[in-house]
């Protein structure tokens, strides 16, 4: 691989050095010169310098593995304690679209100590078939004996795509297992397609804090490995008719080495409102000017039944504690209702909750970047709009348990009692 | 705790040519700055008379980053909304070496010349604040860096050297000095402005690496005592005046630095050259003018002080400052030298450092140009009648019109004696004589 | 103990931004930093080091500008600083990356522990440390909060997850990743920012470490960038006009249109 300006075509133009997002390219006596040590050979000069083609990517063709032999999208059925994460619904979601046009069984992985009635789940969630590995080695996360099943796995039945949440299990897993198998892995993925010419995996992320975007391909080698962050893809619908098979995977033959040990777990106190989970959030920036004025964003959440979220400068500043946040550097979060207020809407927040079904914004500058990702935009002072949409809302609220007061009792106590209704 | 033979604190002209001395004859030397780069907390782009440079390292001018070399010298009066001028433009000062003369920006300058000071041994720690001395028996022997309490932020050494700057609280904390009277020192205030090569050289008649200084006396800081500048740079122009502060603020509505700049700016003589540039940075600071009379002491056990810590600026209507610092740190590195062998810094062996400087165009220019703010303080005709005066007499005589030329002269002669006294200017003149330029 | 500490030298990522007019970064007047993650790594290293004694090495990737980001690493109190630069290093994915890292931390020879930042902010993949780990050969934790126990043979570390902390003992030489929060990095102190300055930062090559060409730089990198575009992220958003009372109430039934309240 390589690159190179065709200095016959060259005619000094600087548009290549526009196009460069790494500042590789200066132009001297009327010609571009690359500097190989910043270049990243994306190609984006190529395409700026499309008037004269005087710069060409070099590609050697080193084609190292048959890619025919590779087939299958898998995904990493992450469990705790026998129930699957959330995030390998979304994998399989995505996985599908990827396997359909393919033409390629998605199939799931499961390792885990007694968790054969989970492969069920996976199969009415979409997997044709669910490689499963049980022991009790396997009963808690430990890299070493997970590496050495996944690519026991990988290397047996070759699959062209492998898929990991990039949780804190995926995040430590898959690179170990990537490294082992010599082969690419795109971490936090936020777009998947297939190439329709190359049928290679086009892998989207997010570069330089999210300003830009950048395309990933592994052309090469194979397995093509990505993570994916909870809640980018949308999970798939349960569906209880679906069949499929279930293959025991006989890792016995592998001497499981295991250097290292849990010892002990502590559970984090179940935290009220999560913000990873929640339908609603409601978010506060650093508009809200401190702490004391960031309390308007509770009382608004609290009536609403929303979680709370924050930006990266709420939290700095102290007002909102780290798991609130929202970002690059946070949580990405896909409720149906994120209610930004006070956040200007910086490139690292944006990446974090863009793919929020609704999302409302209020900050008094109209320039704010927020507005642009907004469906709906109140230019105004939070501290004025904040406390009035939350008494609007109370509003509603009290009108609909009275009528539902009215109309069935019954009901009622059952709202007081599920703690809808606050007596 | 660290130990080296000197350590010098401020990574300026003087602190890196003491220290660049100290290092070609092998004295392990650490020198300290405050700054995150040698420069970084610099502002000065002016002309910088390089004679002492030019000794250290001879035909620095060839690699150093200097902006231009002064061409052209133009001193003038501005009188309400003229001026009058003397423009020196010689044929010598255009080759080498300059007339030692040259147009620099300090934030990259100084950069470059402690690389040449690092490149002969000197480390440079930057970014690091020396807070106190550390002292011994009440001598000085060593320095403490931010956090006091730490003993990995103590530096030993032998003999100090302080070349911190214009505001040296170290060599108060020395007691070599009192705190600056008010009274003592110059603001300055400076825009750089962007014109690009091409118009800078059309509009001061410069080429290639040619440069203009233009000075400005009378009316540049109107009926007060200071001036106005512009240099060359090679694309922007340091456009700036300065006024003694006790001026400034001796008044019931003092105009504000940016004022006068502003009415600088606008000067009909001025807004010509400066017009149509983009103002890139703005900067202010104080420069020290205790004088010769009000020096403090240069040294005391273990320590000695150079360059604008010692308050080597010339208050004469040459600006030296950047020179002097440079031969104050060369000198401080001799004495240093002297006493190696010995390694005895007490304030017995130090006092050579004096007789070097009393011995140098350092103290004898300090000497000369002893009264010169005082004078022009006192005899306030210097900086407004006389000019008005001068301006007055030469647009009368060179005025076109019918009248004979002999009535015009004895015109002139009528209102000179009716505006000077001649004793009074020849006594003004005697004065600056002795004492002043 | 012996450890080696990998650094990285980033863009200061809060800087970034980009022109909205070519679509390119802004990188003028943006500094380079040490990565953030990989402060509290060194200062890990180093609290290791003054608790259990041993040396402290930082060991980095980059062009030769890096050396600030090593120097750095000496002034906090390190012993020795490696650059590993070269011109077959460009280009490298997190894949050749780790395999350069770990010819070097060979080349080193005797190590107890590697210690890296938890992710760089400019990457963000997070893929180097495990990925290094399995190069060396040897077992790892991500994301450690704590350290409790270091012996001969093996470290007891907290690592952090979604919902848990975990207490990981884990068997030495081995490799961890640190995360913000497992201590407070310190700041140069004289004595050492003197050391670095008289310390030679030492610059290694491909052929130094007996690196094979075609498993570094961009030749050893299976992944690939082919585009780079500015994220789009436009919705049509709707102005909502008027005194607070109004917005408020357009708002409201404009969300219960949508069936969210």
């Amino acid at each position: 691989m390589g690159i190179r300006v065709i200095a016959e075509k060259c005619s000094g133009c600087k548009l290549c050095v526009k196009a460069c997002p790494f500042g590789a390219i200066t132009v001297t006596k009327k010609l571009a010169r690359i500097d190989i040590a910043k270049c990243n050979f994306c190609g984006a000069c190529v395409e700026a310098c499309k008037k004269f083609n005087a710069i060409e990517l070099i590609y050697e063709n080193v084609q190292t593995v048959d890619k025919s032999k590779y087939r299958g999208v898998w995904v990493f059925a992450e469990q705790k304690m026998g129930g699957i994460s959330d995030v390998v619904f979304e994998l399989l979601g995505k996985g599908r679209q990827l396997a359909r046009s393919l033409a390629e069984p998605i199939c799931a992985m499961l390792l885990g100590d007694q968790v054969a009635s989970a492969a069920r789940d996976l199969i009415c969630f979409g997997a044709d078939k669910v490689y499963l590995a049980e022991s009790e080695q396997l009963g808690v996360f430990i890299e070493d004996t997970f590496t050495e099943v996944v690519t026991g796995l990988i290397k047996e039945h070759k699959p062209n795509i492998v898929l990991f949440g990039a949780t804190s299990i995926g995040r430590s897993l898959a690179p170990r297992v990537a490294s082992r198998l010599e082969t690419g892995l795109t971490a936090d993925c936020t777009g998947l397609e297939i190439d329709p010419a190359t049928k290679d995996l086009l892998q989207t992320r997010p570069a330089f804090g999210g300003n830009l975007m950048a395309t990933i391909i592994c052309p090469n080698h194979r397995p093509q490995m990505a993570s994916v962050r909870p809640k980018v893809f949308k999970p798939v619908q349960r569906n209880e008719l679906r069949m499929g098979r279930i293959i025991k995977y006989d890792y016995k033959n592998h001497t499981l080495t295991q250097r290292a040990q849990l010892l002990a777990v502590v559970k984090e106190a179940a935290k009220t409102g999560g913000i990873a989970e929640a339908e609603i959030i409601v978010a506060g920036g650093f508009g809200l000017g401190d702490a004391e004025n960031f309390k308007i964003i509770e009382k608004l959440a609290q009536a609403m039944g929303a979680a709370v979220g924050a930006s990266r400068r709420a939290v700095d500043s102290g007002w909102v504690s780290l798991p609130n946040q929202v970002g690059q550097t946070g949580k990405t979060v896909r409720p149906k209702l994120y209610i930004a207020c006070g956040i200007s809407g910086a490139i690292q927040h944006l990446v974090g909750m863009q793919s929020s079904e609704i999302i409302v914004a209020i900050n008094k500058n109209p320039q704010a970047p927020i507005f642009n990702v907004a469906d709906y935009c109140i230019v105004g002072d939070v501290l004025e709009v904040v406390p009035a949409l939350t008494k609007e809302i109370e509003k509603i609220r009290l009108a609909e348990q009275d009528e539902l007061t009215v109309t069935d009792g019954e009901l009622e106590s059952q709202l007081v009692s599920s703690g809808v209704r606050q007596s | 705790m660290t130990k080296c033979e000197v350590v010098i604190v401020g990574a300026g002209p003087a602190g890196i040519a003491c220290g660049y001395v100290l290092a070609e004859a092998g004295v392990d030397v650490i020198i300290l700055e405050r700054g995150q780069y040698p420069g970084a907390k610099n502002m000065f782009g002016g002309i910088f008379f390089a004679d002492q440079m030019n000794k250290l390292i001879p035909e620095f001018y060839t690699e150093a980053p200097v902006e231009r070399f002064v061409a052209k010298k133009h001193y003038a009066l501005l009188i309400n909304d003229s001026e009058v001028s003397l423009n020196i433009d010689s044929e010598e000062h255009k080759k080498p070496p300059y007339n030692h003369s040259y147009i620099v920006r300090r934030s990259v300058f100084d950069k470059w010349f402690a690389e040449k000071a690092k490149a002969q041994g000197a480390t440079i720690i930057c970014g690091t604040a020396v807070t106190d001395f550390v002292w011994r028996d009440r001598r000085i022997i060593g320095v403490t860096a931010d956090t006091a309490d730490d003993d990995d932020n103590v530096l030993l050494a032998d003999v100090v050297v302080c070349a911190e700057g214009a505001n040296s609280m170290l060599s108060e904390k020395a007691g070599l000095r009192n705190r600056l009277s008010m009274r003592a020192r110059c603001i300055s205030v400076k825009e750089v402005i962007e014109l690009g090569k091409d118009v800078i050289d059309e509009r001061f008649g410069l080429t290639a690496r040619e440069g203009a200084a233009y000075e400005y006396f009378a009316d540049a800081t109107p009926g007060m005592l200071g001036d106005g500048f512009i240099y060359t740079n090679m694309e922007t122009l340091s456009v700036g005046v300065g006024v003694v502060i006790s001026e400034l603020y001796g008044r019931r509505n003092p105009p504000s630095p940016n004022q006068l700049l502003d009415r600088f700016k606008n000067h009909p003589c001025i807004r010509p050259l400066v017009k149509g540039g983009k103002t890139l940075e703005y900067s202010a600071h104080m420069i020290p003018m205790d004088g010769f009379r009000n020096l403090p002491r240069f040294y005391t056990d273990g320590l000695m002080l150079v360059g604008d810590a010692a308050g080597f600026v010339n208050n004469s209507i040459c600006h030296e400052g950047v020179n002097m610092a440079m031969a104050s740190g060369i000198m401080a590195a001799e004495t240093i030298l002297a006493n190696r062998q010995e390694r005895r810094y007490d304030a017995r062996a130090l006092r050579q450092y004096e007789h070097r400087l009393k011995n140098s165009f350092v103290l004898q220019n300090m000497k000369n140009s002893r009264d010169f703010i005082d004078i022009l303080r006192t005899h306030k005709e210097l900086l407004n009648n006389y000019p008005h005066l001068v301006q007055d007499v030469i647009t009368s005589y060179f005025k076109v019109s019918d009248v004979p030329k002999s009535t015009v002269k004895r015109d002139i002669s009528r209102m000179l004696r009716s505006r000077v006294s001649v004793v009074k200017a020849a006594r003004t003149v005697m004065a600056l004589m002795r004492g002043g330029i | 103990m012996n450890i080696i500490v990998c650094v990285k030298q980033v863009p200061d990522i809060l800087e970034v931004s980009v022109d909205k007019e070519t679509n390119t970064l802004i990188r003028e007047g943006v500094d380079s930093v040490i990565n953030p993650f990989d402060l509290y790594a060194v200062e890990e290293g180093l609290r290791l080091k003054e608790q259990y004694g041993g040396q402290v090495y930082v060991l980095s990737m980059g062009p030769p500008q890096a050396i600030a980001t090593l120097r750095q690493g000496l002034s906090l109190g390190a012993e020795r600083g490696i650059l590993l630069s070269d011109i077959g290093f460009a280009g490298a994915d997190t894949l050749a990356t780790s395999y350069t890292l770990a010819k070097a931390v060979k080349k080193i020879g005797h190590f107890d522990l590697v210690i890296c930042g938890r992710q760089a902010v400019d990457g963000d993949t997070a893929h180097v440390g495990p990925s290094l780990a399995e190069k060396l050969g040897v077992p790892h934790v991500s994301c450690v909060i704590k350290i409790h126990e270091v012996t001969e043979e093996y470290m007891i570390a907290e690592r952090i997850t979604e919902d848990a902390k975990e207490k990981v003992k884990l068997s030495l030489p081995g490799l961890i990743t640190v995360c913000k929060g497992i201590n407070e990095p310190r700041f140069p102190s004289l004595k050492w920012k003197i050391n670095a300055a008289r310390t030679r930062v030492e610059v290694w090559s491909a052929h130094d470490i007996g690196a094979d060409e075609s498993k570094i730089g961009l030749k050893g990198s299976p992944t690939r960038v082919v585009k780079m575009t500015t994220p789009q992220h436009h919705r049509a958003g709707q102005m909502l006009e008027g005194p607070v009372g109004e917005q408020v109430a357009d708002l409201v039934s404009k969300l219960r249109e949508r069936q969210v309240l």
